[in-house]
């Protein structure tokens, strides 16, 4: 088991969702709302322009935008 | 009696298009584009003839409320909308795509106790993507009834119009359970275990949106292909719309020409054919400007590029202090900032919306276009640079450019002083690319060119009535000088000489702020009344002997800032809830426009030398 961050995840390595973790701004309920949940498959497509962010990641059959300030309140594993 | 129903749904479930297929009513489609940005009604009645009043409200994706566009919808459905009853139906509709990513959110509302249906929506491109759904054990575990609906077909709707018949004759409190509460992810459980059984058949995403999106959200080709998304737009709006801006225009002249013959040289045949027909006509003639910048925006938000364009945008937005939604409702500012200040409600965070509304009115907005046009044809020769770029066009493009550089410098300066905070969280879905539904399109773009027309019928005409009576009277004023236009310009005019204005443009100015190309149709009233000449043509080739190079120049710079238009203030008042905001904008606009226009006067003075 290899454990790691969604913003830490490498372009086009297919993981699953392990835990949300709780931050400010109720970052937790806004991941759920769109969609993010445990158990899920998630994988970065694409990468912003500038500064590789934000990224695009693949969840289930969603793309979702985010930036990776947002990606470190998800945990993976591989 | 009247059932209530309200569609709930996330961003892109084709809910909107869902509203206007029923209704044939006014809404178009995605809400992150900012264009559901509020509870929409409409009314259809079902095949067996009970008459239902229909709701369409602003995607939401749950029920904790962020942006206040969402909070819209919430109240609504927590019945705490002012004047407004909780509705008696929900219409949950979720695109059958993303069933296994959204099907929480039907767990979550129905919590909520209020008679529930559910609809997949567009049923059809996501079989064609290969997925396979059993509506059957859907109904059974949520206890609701669950039909699908095709995005393309009108068919596609009788399966939900006969369930809902049936639904009503069985009584619609037979579609709730009692109101409970599960936290999220307890929630997210039973709705993915409930998916895992439902979801026979699961597929990869869309292969054209795989395809196009290698390319689009690729770190080179990306940007590029948006600047080139950009680039078509802008030069549609300037090069497609010259013929039939041709045409409007020699309408326009021939009517005031006929009408000039047949009422005779009257004061009731100036009044109509120079203050009436050539005051409204010269708005009127950018008609198809606007309904082409209007189409593409259209197109662009709901193709599903315009989330794109948000998520290329972020990073540069960010160091501007601003978010990467904050990109459509600037990009919709081209087209009029009164759009563009209203779907500001996506953004979430108060400061950063505030911030984005402040800007906005520095995009140059399609109003501006006459006034461009105008001195553009009549000061900037017609020639090329590096013999293949057009000097006029170039000119435009500055113009415009101008605009956007200022709006991150000014968005720079307000986070770092009044609009202050920690930036915002950034989370958007972008959705599988579809071909724009054309009664969304066609229902878009009448709505853009009534509310033009709507305008050049009231505003336009009245300015351009009290505006020629300011000018005509008193009887006795044999130069423009000595009317009471000429009085309130000189008025004005000590103010506006620095900058390089004269009295001419200061009595433009006048109603020019009510709105602006209103100033093209004052200049035009003000220079036919003093040389009796009128048609657009005709006031470059005058203003080219009345102005300077330097004055026009200065006039392009103050328009580019000046805050002329009431209604955009009083949309800043609207959305910010506060009168202050309104009076910050209006005047930090015109001081800079002041600078700008006095700048440019001075300097090209100087290198022109005279």
């Amino acid at each position: 088991m290899n454990f790691m961050f969604l913003s830490d995840l490498e372009k086009n390595k297919v993981a699953r969702i392990s835990n949300i973790l709780e931050g400010e701004f109720s970052i937790n309920a806004k991941l759920r709302e769109v969609g993010f949940a445990e158990g899920d498959e998630v994988e970065i497509i694409a990468y912003g322009p500038v500064a590789k962010t934000p990224i695009c990641v693949r969840l289930n059959r969603t793309m979702i935008a985010l930036r990776p300030n947002e990606a470190k309140y998800i945990e993976v594993e591989l | 009696m009247s059932l209530k129903a309200a569609l709930i749904g996330a961003p892109n479930c084709g809910k909107s298009t869902l509203f206007n297929g029923l209704t044939g009513g006014k809404a178009k489609t995605a809400n992150y584009a900012g264009v559901t940005v509020e509870a929409k009604r409409g009314h259809f009645t079902t095949p067996k003839g009970q008459e239902i009043e229909l709701y369409d409200l602003p995607g939401i994706y749950g029920l904790t409320a962020r942006s206040s566009d969402e909070k819209v919808a919430i109240n609504m459905l927590e019945g705490q909308m002012k004047g407004v009853d909780k509705p008696d139906l929900v219409l949950v509709v979720i695109d059958a795509a993303n069933l296994r990513t959204h099907l929480h959110s039907a767990l979550q509302l129905r919590e909520l106790g209020i008679p529930m249906m559910l609809i997949l929506n567009m049923i059809d491109l996501a079989e064609r993507d290969g997925i396979e759904i059993d509506t059957t054990i859907l109904e059974q575990e949520l206890r609701i009834p669950v039909v699908t609906s095709r995005a393309t077909r009108q068919g596609g709707r009788e399966n939900f119009l006969s369930r809902l018949d049936e639904l009503i004759d069985d009584g619609i409190e037979k579609a709730k359970i009692a109101p409970e509460h599960h936290n999220l992810s307890e929630l997210q459980k039973s709705a993915r275990s409930l998916a895992a059984k439902a979801i026979v058949k699961e597929a990869l995403i869309n292969k054209t949106t795989r395809i196009i999106d290698s390319v689009a959200l690729h770190p080179i080709f990306g940007p590029i292909m948006l600047a080139g998304v950009l680039f078509l737009m802008f030069q549609a709006v300037f090069s497609w719309a010259t013929l039939p801006m041709d045409f409007l225009d020699s309408t326009v002249s021939s009517l005031a020409d006929f009408v000039r013959v047949k009422v005779g040289h009257t004061i009731w045949g100036e009044l109509l054919a120079d203050g009436i027909i050539a005051g409204v006509g010269s708005v009127i003639v950018f008609l198809p400007q606007i309904v082409i910048l209007f189409a593409f925006i259209l197109v662009l938000e709901a193709s599903g590029y315009m989330t794109r364009a948000a998520f290329l945008m972020d990073e540069i937005m960010l160091r501007a202090g601003l978010n990467g939604r904050a990109f459509i409702p600037l990009l919709s500012s081209f087209a009029c900032a009164i759009p563009g200040i209203m779907s500001t409600r996506v953004i979430e965070h108060e400061r950063d919306r505030i911030t984005t509304i402040l800007i906005a009115p520095l995009m140059t907005c399609s109003a501006r276009l006459p006034v461009y046009t105008l001195i553009i044809a009549a000061f900037i020769p017609n020639v090329k640079v590096l013999g293949f770029i057009g000097l006029q066009g170039l000119v435009m493009f500055g113009l415009y450019l101008a605009g956007v550089i200022s709006a991150f410098v000014v968005a720079y300066i307000l986070k770092k002083t009044v609009t202050q905070g920690a930036p915002q969280a950034f989370i958007l879905e972008l959705p599988t690319y579809k071909l724009p539904n054309w009664r969304d399109f066609y229902v878009g773009i009448i709505g853009a060119a009534t509310s033009f027309l709507r305008r050049a019928g009231t505003v336009i005409l009245q300015v351009s009535v009290i505006l020629w009576v300011l000018a005509k009277f008193p009887l006795s004023a044999t130069t423009l000088r000595e009317s009471f236009a000429g009085k309130i310009g000189a008025f004005l005019e000590p103010a506006l000489k620095p900058i390089g204005f004269n009295i001419e443009i200061a009595i433009a100015l006048i109603p020019g702020m009510a709105a602006r190309e209103v100033a093209v149709g004052a200049l035009g009233t003000i220079y036919s009344v003093q040389g009796g000449e009128n048609n657009t043509q005709g006031l470059a080739h005058i203003l080219q002997n009345a102005w300077s190079l330097p004055t026009a120049l200065a006039f392009l710079a103050w328009y580019v800032f000046a805050p002329q238009c009431f209604a955009t203030l009083a949309t800043i008042r609207r959305e910010t809830n506060s009168a202050k905001w309104a009076i910050f904008a209006f005047l930090y606009l015109l001081g800079i426009a002041y600078i700008a226009a006095g700048l440019t006067y001075h300097i090209s003075r100087l290198i022109i030398g005279n």
